[in-house]
């Protein structure tokens, strides 16, 4: 980190990524980075929880308690906001949908417990992107044939089919930018802070992290998964 | 006083860095128009609230982009420093 730049640092500001172990790739030294532990973490979390709720469900009580309150909270909660949106498309992509939901919102709200998010990698960021972008090709070219997405490439005239492709290659580009630059920017935030103050930002930055973690984390979360469930379902239009 | 080539570059950066978050004004005014509408429309009709507010957080995320943008430009320039490759 280079300190002449960020003046104000007292202590070393750690926001970049760290590489941990190198390998080659057809010639090329790539690395295992801070962000594939962090994903990994957050993946073991997730799929920890995940067993759990699937041993809970399947010995299922008429009465729910504790912990199947919860989960059936989740799904219920996750399943409305699908069905709100997509409508009879809904029961098809649920499943899709909440799952990147969860996965954001972990990536997201993990940096309060110290990790860097996972989602401040714009590698993380852009594999959903190319995630969504691919369902929604797939579905255009399932709903409204190869004629139909031709049709749409040439909307006005056929001259402005260059244009029509660069929008539709914009659309994972913009949707996973404005994930990694919102989590990117809570993070250099909360870093300058840390290293701002040195010794004394041990304790009160806690509403910060509200903020910048939970706050931004939970709405970028929701804004992705809405332009998804929007994209998908113009998709799907015949 | 010496300055190298790398130092002048290294100051122009953090001036274009500077400037490159200037792009934040036209998001700002754009969240604000929204949500001002929103309290509006909350006020004509206060039983879509729900409906009233995720739409205005999704018009606000989308027009929050350009100015993200803008902020990538300024890190690239800080951080990566592609001016120095």
């Amino acid at each position: 980190m280079n300190n002449a730049i960020l003046l104000a640092s007292g202590t070393d500001i750690d926001i970049m990524v760290h590489g941990l172990i190198p390998y080659e790739v057809f010639g090329q030294t790539c690395w295992i980075t801070t962000t594939h532990v962090c994903v990994l973490i957050v993946m073991i979390i997730l799929i920890g929880f995940f067993i759990a709720a699937n041993r809970k469900i399947k010995h299922a009580k008429e009465v729910p308690d504790g912990f199947q309150n919860v989960v059936e909270l989740i799904v219920e909660m996750l399943d409305n906001m699908v069905k709100g949106v997509m409508g009879i498309n809904s029961a098809k992509f649920a499943n899709y949908i909440s799952t990147i939901f969860i996965f954001i919102l972990m990536s997201n709200i993990s940096g309060i417990f110290g990790l860097r998010p996972p989602t401040a990698d714009y590698g993380v960021t852009f594999a959903l992107g190319v995630m969504t972008f691919c369902i929604i090709q797939f579905n255009k070219f399932k709903h409204q044939k190869v004629k139909g997405v031709l049709q749409g490439l040439c909307d006005p005239w056929p001259i402005w089919a260059p244009i029509n492709i660069i929008s539709e290659v914009a659309v994972p580009i913009s949707l996973s930018l404005r994930l990694f630059a919102n989590i990117l920017s809570g993070t250099i935030i909360m870093a300058l802070i840390y290293a701002l103050l040195g010794w004394i930002a041990t304790f009160w930055p806690a509403v910060l992290h509200v903020y910048f973690d939970l706050f931004s984390g939970a709405i970028q979360t929701y804004v992705f998964c809405m332009l998804t469930m929007t994209y998908i379902n113009q998709a799907c239009e015949e | 006083m010496n300055i190298s080539g790398q130092d002048l570059i290294l100051a122009c950066s953090a001036i274009g860095a500077g400037l490159a978050v200037i792009a934040g004004i036209g998001p700002g005014i754009g969240q604000g128009i929204a949500a001002g509408y929103a309290a509006n429309a909350v006020g004509r009709n206060p039983g879509a609230k729900s409906d009233i507010t995720s739409t205005m957080l999704l018009g606000q995320a989308v027009a929050e982009t350009t100015g993200l943008y803008g902020l990538l430009v300024a890190i690239l320039l800080l951080f990566v420093k592609p001016l120095l490759w």
